[in-house]
């Protein structure tokens, strides 16, 4: 047994040497510039908005779903996850990756019918986020409520 | 006289004729740099269908019935037909064949199937059982993706590690007589699981059981790597390549000449942006019927030993944690030297 667990070490390690690593510098500056400019162009929708005369918390909202919305064309237009493979993180990590990864699996199932497939389907990437999310919102609010006043 | 050459090799009495092979594939395979030698390529992976399963038992059923015509023969004629897919139960085959109306045997070896379904067949012909039999595997690299791993849409980025599963289906038709190239010999590989639990890096998973399967066959058959011209894993891609190159060197073969890799070879990595190669059960079913098959008619190649590689593991197992085991299976095939339909 004891043999045996030293010839796996042995060839994990012969594994991690042989296998490429992937480009992290590269990968790092693309998420920064592209997770950037999402923000930035955020930035500005927030302003155009404001300029319209919309109110501060209603120009907030229309905002996330404008982002929402262009992800959710450009996943269904097949464009996202090619901006995905270059901007990785980027792309994944602001609410654009979050509407990419519910309408992605609603596209993918939806031959399975409304129910069985896009419906069951849709927050099968998403879904962790949204619990998890919830929980730690509910924690963070009772710390909050017993610490932060 | 005992057909058993050792405890994981058999040879048969009398060589078994691959009377003729076939291989369609999809788009990418047809314009990567095998693209010339396969005989149908499909411009639309949906084969018109509305789901990429359907899809996959499109290319199951149309390879399985160019097949019979390059052979000549009719699906009468046929007393087995043994293939397998990815699919959970193996559903791209089965929807596939079931319009054959051929005695089935389905298989299951992940991406070693078309070495399962060629040694099989074989043991079928030569004990006697059958005089006709058909024989392959497919895989479709959207569905395979969906049921195995994210939706198609999603925007992530694939390790370097990762292969890219090869769309099409590879066939054969094994004879007990006949001209064609020759299965004499069949190594049984056994499940080796060295605790790799990265699905992303299958070429790692499965390079042991390459390396246990290759040491068995020299062992038990006083063979060496340079009786072969050519020896052929099926999907290990670069990665996997590699360490087996390093593994047999330990050894004390030499595997640094005529050792090939059908997913290194099925895809330009550089052009076509395939990380580490192809893989899925079509990658050495494909490569083999629509490249090696020819070149083993013409006398191109004289011997050549073919090794299906399959990780066996489930969407499920790898969400557990479990390991990935992997199984090899070899199958010597020799020069017909004749005439190749």
């Amino acid at each position: 047994m004891r043999t045996d667990e030293q010839a796996q070490k042995k060839y994990a390690a012969m594994v991690e040497k042989a296998s490429p690593k992937s480009p992290m510098a590269k990968n790092c500056l693309m998420a920064f510039l592209s997770g950037g400019f999402i923000c930035a162009f955020g930035q500005f929708l927030q302003d155009s908005y404001l300029s319209f005369g919309i109110e501060y918390e209603n120009a907030l909202l229309l905002v996330s779903i404008s982002l929402i919305l262009i992800s959710a064309v450009l996943t269904a237009a097949g464009i996202y996850s090619k901006l995905g493979k270059y901007c990785g993180a980027g792309t994944e990590v602001p609410i654009t990756g979050f509407a990419n990864s519910v309408v992605s699996p609603a596209i993918e199932y939806r031959n399975a019918g409304l129910i069985m497939g896009m419906g069951a389907k849709m927050f099968v990437i998403a879904g962790p986020v949204i619990v998890y999310g919830t929980l730690t919102s509910v924690v963070v609010g009772i710390c909050y409520y017993f610490l932060g006043r | 006289m005992t057909k058993r050459v050792g405890r994981q090799t058999v040879a048969f009495s009398k060589p078994i004729v691959i009377r003729a092979a076939a291989s369609t594939v999809g788009k990418k395979e047809g314009e990567g740099p095998l693209g010339k030698y396969f005989d149908e390529i499909a411009e639309d992976s949906m084969m018109g269908e509305d789901s990429w399963e359907k899809a996959e038992s499109c290319f199951v059923a149309e390879n399985m019935a160019l097949v019979l015509k390059k052979a000549g023969l009719s699906h009468e004629d046929i007393q087995y037909v043994l293939c397998g897919d990815l699919l959970n139960q193996c559903i791209g085959t089965t929807f596939g064949v079931k319009d054959l109306h051929i005695p089935f045997l389905g298989l299951f070896g992940a991406c070693s199937t078309m070495g399962e379904a060629m040694s099989v067949g074989a043991m079928l012909i030569d004990g006697g059982f059958a005089e006709y039999i058909l024989g392959g595997a497919s895989s479709h690299f959207c569905a395979a993706e969906k049921q195995f791993r994210f939706p198609l849409p999603l925007g992530i980025q694939r390790p370097q590690s990762a292969t890219r599963t090869v769309t099409g289906d590879g066939a054969v038709v094994l004879a007990k007589e006949g001209e064609g190239p020759q299965i004499t010999m069949v190594t049984t590989g056994k499940i080796i699981d060295m605790g790799i639990t990265d699905a992303q890096n299958m070429g790692a998973a499965m390079a042991p059981a390459a390396v246990d399967l290759l040491l068995a066959h020299f062992k038990e058959t006083g063979r060496t790597p340079q009786d072969y011209d050519v020896i052929a894993t099926g999907d290990l891609g670069y990665v996997g390549h590699q360490l087996v190159v390093e593994l047999m060197e330990k050894e004390g073969y030499d595997m640094s000449e005529n050792y090939t890799d059908c997913g290194i070879l099925i895809f330009d990595r550089e052009t076509q942006d395939t990380h580490s190669g192809g893989s899925g059960c079509a990658c050495s079913a494909v490569t083999f019927c629509g490249y090696f098959y020819p070149k083993l008619c013409s006398g191109e190649i004289n011997r050549m030993l073919f090794i299906p590689t399959g990780a066996l593991l489930s969407a499920d197992s790898a969400v557990l944690g479990l390991t990935i085991p992997a199984v090899a299976h070899g199958v010597v095939i020799e020069s017909g030297k004749g005439s190749c339909k």
